[in-house]
């Protein structure tokens, strides 16, 4: 064989940097991948990685730095010229036409003439290839409605291949996949790579990137700090280029002296408005003074689970508090009932469901107890005075910057508006709290601080349900653990006698031995 | 009923039914890429008004729909311009658009002719005339079909034939086009639209400047083909008329024929007589008027068939992170 | 950080809209031969130069304070009420049958019973509509829309067939009795020795209006039911997991909306026309829009915006009366303000941030 001059790397960016604001989202990133290799990108939520995927697909505009795809200087002023780039895009969030045919959204956009049925008439030629070639089987006349999410992921691949795209940018696939169905998503993977397609894949799940790239970038606080390649690496030592320290720390907290069962759920079954069966006989018990962890893949029926107990979803089932039964049918069965049975709920989605943004923060700090009797000046007013003063001494005790009640919930940063719900609910001193994802998008110190509380909340007598799909912080905070997949808990561990590896294995849905 | 009257009532609806159709088929373009518009009202009166001013002036009817296509599709504009550009209020902006055409018609009326906010009526050229289609004159005298083709397919304006055309054009044009795809995609999710590489902007305005086109032609119907010249309010609610059938249509083509007729049949009882005896029950006539606003609340209650508008409706596009 | 300060937001912006409106109003009235400076002085003149143009011009404001508060307490839950028009209309329905059939021996005791007839009807009349939109999901600006004729068809149909006095020619009912009649600012201030036009049709509704501000802001800003208009307003799912209950709100805060735009009847029918006509709301149900627009939904800027528009309705009658420019040219002024306080609001906001912007670097 004669040498050969290196090939081009089919991506490489240089001195890439973007900010928003006073935000600095990506600090002058180089990055190089290798044509027909599959490229991990790791770092974890609010690392940067999904804005360098925008700039790369056209999105956002870098203020600083170059892009060069094959060698050749291209510039991405939107998503049209990324598509003539040969980058196609798979979002986390899919970009369907739910109405529409999967032909019709494969074609979305990439019509060549003015008229539909030739155009669709090519496109059911070239989706049949396609499906031969990568195992990327979907019926062209299904409505994107009424296919699965694995599916629709499937039309979002095929909608980018249909484009001639050479170089697939995936932003989190496997996050909404079953096991089954990211398996496959990686063999896709695999047939593309083995076509001499160029893969970056974009994830914070060690076990993917160990499993299908070739080569893994590892993002921290907009900045790229280390690239590697995968056989030579490990997850532990990726997980401390993530997080930029010795991970594995476990919150010093004293034994749990258990007391009388606070919580007891029995056979809860939830099935959604769109008739999918999401709990399918949920049985659990939380007694006062532990925290009860739920581990889990997003998705399993951990958010369900919350928000039946949170009294925002109708269920069947029994659920007793304190040993009296709540109402789960739904007439009588809100957030109110639940807060006046002693039950706290810190939601998932501090922005979306804990805070109202544009209240001030002591009216969210009123807000779900407007009605308790503290905050009320008589029968027909509000005492808006009182609701001022009892937030200021709650701001001070879960130190909540700036220490101002009269601001925005929105002008807070995420640490800040996640202490202002944990200040809310656990100042209720509930009996019980349920907790979903406390530390998401929170920086490391606040971290600590919220971590710190609800181990004194534990420590108080309390009762805790965590919900988290960080095992780190399942580990670190629970007494006991139990294991969510499908709807169902495989299993139910003490914290101090399982792993990462055990639980692992149940979250995927296998059983890890007996229980 | 006999079957003379049967057919003025027919030929009525049809004469009634042209410019909510063609009104409707514009809400159509506009509520399918995602841009509600209650402004329609106000764009028909706008297009009224100044059609039947420009013919007046020139005495050309022709250039009365020209100027009226113009001053509809300047308020389809500035609909856009506040509901695409500046991402406001789709609804307010239509409300502003309706109060704009109304309170500019007259004032602008009032300055150009003083005839207390109407033009002058319209004679001759200055107005649309009826079309014979061909054989109507040899089978005006065949039974049933005759009196058919002759009092109530043949005899009407030219844009009576347009606006009925423009049912079949539309549908081929949502369904069968590349345009009709991205527009029909913009209004269910834009985001799908924008990552294909395709602007959701440029096809907005689009349909938006199409909804503008084809209510300047209702608004031109009614002054210079259906009346003779402009009056205060001549739409007269056909805007929000045309909204209730579009709805009833549940935003599609052939449907919204059949409303619009529906609710011109409604018209054309109504006008006709003053109230209704049905076999000793009497339908009052303000029920014949209500009847399509009635329909569409049934309709809307989702107790007959539930109408979804497009999903992306109403709300302006941002691209998200 | 907010860009712009509150004060701005509150204050600046809606002047920036109105001053924007005023100056192509302005162009209109040049481009139809008139001169804006001597327009504006007589409708100066004529709204607030006499006792009768105040008259008025109070007069038209509380009809526009009653349905610019309806607007606003909807929007606060993000409904936009746009069936003011209709639900005043009942609203008069309502006052004409409690004046007409029962005998009432003096206002004081009428009143009362015709504003809780009037915000009764009102109040059902947008109680379909919101329950349409709660259970349903039907947009509440199109069933609104819908009621408005239903309304006006049903009025109509009433005022024709049942309610118009043997032998009357026009669709209208009786005269109401003396027992029924409102006292006029006239009769108001002569108590207190002031004197007052006694042309003018004010009443005693207009400090109702004002009452009505005031409660309104307590219900918004005070009240654990405007705490939970609110809040659902500003988000659904946060709402819900607060444990409030959307369908229960959304009919709460439509029943009052109705019951305000309802209200308006004491003014316009048993005040002024003392009995009920066809058509006797003429539009105010949709200058509340433009009015709580304008008053950024807070109880004390509708009642400014609403005596703005009292002004501009005074005024412009006076115009009509006196000059070439008809009346319609305040529809004009109307339409520009919903279109630069609602759907523009951007256009007037993005330059002003980035004022605010500038100023805030350089001071830094």
């Amino acid at each position: 064989m004669e040498q050969h001059r290196p090939p081009d790397p089919a991506i490489e960016l240089k001195g890439i940097s973007k900010a928003f604001g006073s935000v600095q989202a990506n600090k002058g990133i180089d990055l190089r991948v290798m044509p027909g290799t599959i490229h991990g990108i790791i770092g974890e939520n609010g690392a940067g990685k999904s804005t360098l995927m925008s700039i790369l697909y056209g999105f956002y505009k870098a203020d600083a730095g170059e892009v060069f795809i094959h060698g050749q200087r291209t510039r991405i002023p939107d998503s049209q010229a990324a598509i003539r780039a040969g980058i196609g895009m798979v979002f986390q969030h899919f970009k369907l036409v739910q109405n529409f045919t999967v032909l019709e959204n494969v074609i979305l956009g990439a019509e060549d003439g003015r008229r539909l049925r030739p155009e669709l008439f090519r496109a059911r030629g070239a989706l049949k290839r396609l499906a031969e070639d990568y195992e990327l089987i979907v019926d062209p006349d299904a409505k994107i409605e009424d296919l699965g999410v694995g599916m629709q992921q499937r039309v979002e691949i095929l909608k980018a291949l249909y484009r001639q795209a050479d170089i697939l940018i995936l932003d989190e696939p496997t996050g909404v996949l079953t096991p089954a169905e990211a398996d496959h998503l990686f063999r896709i993977l695999d047939n593309l790579r083995a076509e001499g397609k160029t893969i970056l894949l974009i994830t914070h799940k060690l076990r993917e990137i160990m499993a299908i790239t070739d080569t893994v970038s590892v993002m921290r606080r907009g900045e790229m700090t280390a690239t590697v390649n995968t056989a030579e690496t490990s997850p532990e030592h990726l997980a401390e280029l993530m997080v930029g320290r010795k991970v594995l720390l476990r919150v010093d907290k004293p034994l749990a002296t258990p007391g009388k069962t606070v919580l007891e759920v029995e056979d809860l079954r939830v099935t959604d408005s769109a008739g999918v069966a999401r709990l399918k006989g949920i049985s659990l018990n939380v007694r006062a003074g532990e925290i009860l962890g739920i581990a889990g893949v997003a998705g399993n029926g951990q958010s369900h689970l919350l928000e039946v107990l949170g009294g925002i979803r109708p269920a069947t089932g029994t659920v007793r508090v304190n040993g009296a039964p709540i109402d789960l049918s739904g007439r009588c069965s809100d957030g109110q009932s639940r807060r006046a049975r002693g039950v706290a709920h810190v939601p998932e989605d501090r922005q979306r469901e804990g805070l109202i943004m544009e209240f001030a923060a002591w009216e969210n700090m009123a807000f779900g107890y407007h009605h308790a009797p503290a905050y009320q000046k008589n029968a027909l007013l509000m005492d808006n005075a009182a609701i001022r003063a009892d937030t200021v001494t709650k701001m001070g005790h879960f130190d909540i910057r700036p220490p101002n009640p009269n601001l925005a919930a929105r002008n807070f940063s995420g640490g800040n508006q996640q202490k202002l719900v944990l200040a809310r609910e656990i100042e209720q001193h509930p009996d019980l709290l349920v907790v979903g994802q406390p530390t998401r998008g929170v920086d490391i110190g606040a971290i600590e601080f919220i971590h710190q509380r609800i181990v004194a909340l534990r420590d108080a007598g309390k009762a805790v349900l965590l919900v988290s799909v960080e095992l780190e912080e399942i580990l670190s905070l629970s007494d006991r653990v139990a294991v969510m997949f499908d709807g169902r808990i495989m299993g139910e561990r003490q914290a101090a006698q399982t792993d990462e590896k055990e639980l692992g294995l149940l979250m995927a849905g296998m059983h890890g031995g007996a229980d | 009923m006999d079957f003379v009257s049967l057919i003025a009532v027919l030929d009525s609806t049809i004469r009634l039914a042209t410019p909510l159709l063609l009104a409707c088929l514009a809400g159509l373009f506009s509520e399918r890429a995602g841009i509600f518009d209650i402004g329609l009202e106000g764009k028909m009166l706008s297009a009224a008004f100044f059609s039947a001013a420009t013919a007046t002036i020139t005495g050309s009817v022709g250039l009365g729909l020209l100027a009226g296509v113009a001053a509809s599709m300047g308020l389809a504009g500035l609909h856009g311009l506040a509901s695409i550009t500046f991402r406001g209020n789709q609804l307010i902006s239509g409300v502003a658009i309706n109060f704009l055409a109304a309170g500019l018609t007259v004032v602008i009326a009032q300055d150009w002719f003083q005839q207390g906010g109407r033009t002058p009526s319209l004679l001759g050229a200055a107005r649309f005339g009826p079309l014979t289609l061909p054989f109507a004159q040899t089978l005006r005298d065949v039974p049933v079909l005759g009196p058919v083709y002759h009092d109530l397919i043949s005899g009407h304006t030219v844009l009576v034939y347009v606006a009925f055309a423009m049912v079949p054009l539309t549908w081929w044009v949502l369904f069968r086009t590349r345009f009709g795809l991205r527009l029909r995609a913009v209004g269910e999710a834009p985001e799908a639209v924008d990552t294909a590489g395709v602007s959701v902007t440029g096809t907005r305005y689009a349909a938006v400047a199409i909804c503008g086109l084809l209510c300047g032609i209702a608004g031109a119907y009614l002054a210079t083909a259906l009346q003779a010249g402009f009056v205060k309010d001549m739409t007269a609610g056909r805007g929000y008329i045309a909204l209730a059938a579009l709805i009833f249509a549940k935003w599609r083509p052939w449907y919204a024929l059949w409303a619009t007729l529906l609710f011109g049949l409604l018209q054309a009882v109504a006008l006709r007589y003053q109230s209704i005896d049905l076999g000793g029950v009497t339908v009052p006539v303000q029920l014949m008027d209500a009847l399509p606003y009635i329909l569409t609340v049934v309709i809307l209650a989702g107790f007959v068939g539930r109408a979804v508008p497009p999903r992306a409706g109403g709300t302006p596009y941002v691209k998200e992170k | 950080m907010d860009v712009i300060p509150r004060w701005a937001d509150v204050i600046l912006i809606p002047l920036f809209s109105l001053v924007l409106a005023a100056l192509l109003s302005a162009g209109v009235i040049l481009a139809i031969g008139e001169d804006p400076v001597a327009a504006v002085k007589m409708m100066v003149n004529g709204a607030l130069g006499s006792t009768y143009g105040w008259g008025y011009t109070l007069y038209y404001a509380t009809n526009f304070v009653f349905t610019g508060l309806a607007v606003a307490v909807a929007f606060h839950a993000r409904l936009f009420n746009i069936g003011g028009e209709g639900q005043a209309t009942l609203g008069g329905l309502g006052v004409a049958l409690v004046c007409l059939d029962l005998p009432w021996p003096h206002w004081i005791l009428a009143l009362p019973a015709a504003m809780a007839a009037a915000g009764l009807f009102g109040a059902v009349w947008a109680a379909i509509p919101a329950w349409l939109q709660a259970r349903r999901g039907s947009h509440i600006v199109i069933t609104t829309i819908m009621f408005n004729f239903i309304g006006a068809a049903l009025l109509n149909y009433l005022l024709v067939n049942v309610m118009r006095p043997d032998g009357a020619m026009d669709p209208a009912t009786r005269k109401f009795p003396p027992g029924t009649h409102l006292p006029t600012l006239h009769d108001i201030l002569g108590l207190v020795g002031v004197p007052f036009s006694k042309a003018a049709p004010a009443n005693i509704s207009f400090l109702i209006a004002l009452g009505a501000c005031v409660l309104v802001w307590a219900l918004i800003w005070r009240t654990r039911l405007g705490f939970q208009i609110r809040a659902l307003g500003h988000s659904e799912p946060a709402a819900v997991y607060a444990g409030i209950r959307p369908v229960r709100i959304v009919m709460l805060t439509m029943l009052i909306s109705g019951a305000l735009a309802g209200c308006m009847a004491i003014n316009n029918v048993m005040g002024e026309a003392e009995r009920l006509v066809l058509n006797s709301v003429e539009g105010a149900g949709f200058i509340g829009i433009a009015v709580a627009l304008m008053g950024r939904n807070h109880p004390f800027g509708v009642l400014l915006a609403a005596i703005l528009f009292g002004f501009l309705y005074q005024g412009g009658a006076e115009l009509a009366l006196w000059t070439n420019i008809p009346r319609e040219l305040i529809v004009v002024i109307q339409a520009l303000v919903i279109l630069f306080t609602g759907a523009l609001d951007n256009m007037v906001r993005i330059p002003l941030e980035r004022i605010f912007l500038t100023l805030r670097k350089r001071g830094a």
